[in-house]
């Protein structure tokens, strides 16, 4: 409670809040977090209703691997976990915690695209190109969008991290992490999303 | 309209914890034949479960504003309905030429 007071607070005093009581980056950020289920929904649905239409192999279960794709979504799950650690760390002022937890947050973010580059050469070497197929073209459309928007995560924690390490990431910046965190979590639930219409239910 | 205060860093290690076990449930589920005439609809129901968790605690729609729950769920909404609506229109039409 007595950080949200403050984090008012702090938006009044820079000119942040709202007549409705809530910080104004906030309410843009959840505004824009609205407008990618948009773009996310689209793609999903491209990709559910083209699936299972594809006349040429290889096919979603020729190629897609279980163990690995769900050891990508405890890796995920874990960094978005490292991610409230990192903001409740900042919001109470311990720098130390704040400065490991962001880390790993963006080092789990690096092993998720590394998972997701590993998987997408592993498709291309078995005869799976974004032109391939309907499979092909909009499994890599959809899968490649949110790979795009990690790699813009992980560039996002790391510029903050920076900046912890150089001091600058004190409870006033709470807010900041608190925006690349909904980010970072919209990232997640996205995955979520994924892994069980795409690579589960097949 | 106020912001409350978040969860606190117990809650989110409980929530970690159940994530990861729906998501070996999940797994699990898939390798399970048993399972297979129920597949859609339990896997459905995981994964909603999960995406509930991850908005509500980690990303605090639960104790923040009201008005950002609307910002998340109207357009939320309208994506599951355009996603629901894409659906209907493309099977419908198939079965309608097939006559199936």
């Amino acid at each position: 409670m007595a950080y949200n007071t403050d984090t008012h607070a702090v938006a009044v005093a820079h000119g942040h809040a709202t007549f409705m009581g809530v910080d104004n980056r906030k309410m843009a950020f959840w505004a824009f977090i609205g407008s990618e289920c948009l773009l996310f929904g689209s793609l999903i649905s491209t990709y559910l209703i083209y699936k299972g239409k594809s006349l040429v192999g290889p096919y979603p279960h020729d190629v897609l691997n279980i163990p690995f794709t769900s050891f990508s979504t405890f890796d995920l799950l874990m960094s978005s976990l490292a991610m409230v650690l990192a903001l409740a760390a900042i919001q109470r002022g311990d720098l130390k915690q704040g400065k490991i937890w962001l880390f790993t947050t963006a080092f789990l973010g690096l092993v998720f695209l590394g998972g997701q580059v590993w998987e997408f050469s592993h498709f291309y070497h078995e005869g799976l190109g974004l032109t391939t197929n309907l499979f092909g073209s909009t499994f890599f459309v959809l899968t490649g969008t949110h790979g795009a928007h990690v790699t813009v995560g992980v560039i996002w924690l790391l510029t903050l991290w920076v900046q912890a390490l150089r001091g600058k990431l004190g409870p006033e910046q709470a807010i900041t992490v608190e925006i690349t965190g909904l980010y970072w979590h919209f990232v997640d639930v996205v995955w979520i999303v994924i892994f069980t219409l795409v690579y589960l239910i097949q | 309209m106020s912001e409350q205060a978040h969860a606190t860093t117990g809650t989110y290690l409980r929530i970690a914890a159940i994530l990861v076990i729906i998501t070996l449930i999940e797994v699990g589920v898939f390798y399970v034949p048993t399972f297979q005439p129920v597949l859609v609809p339990v896997l459905l129901v995981l994964s909603l479960v999960k995406f509930v968790l991850v908005v509500l605690f980690y990303m605090h729609l639960k104790f923040d504003s009201r008005l950002f729950a609307f910002l998340f769920s109207g357009p939320l909404l309208l994506a599951v309905c355009v996603m629901i609506g894409l659906l209907f229109l493309f099977f419908g039409a198939v079965r309608l030429r097939t006559g199936t």
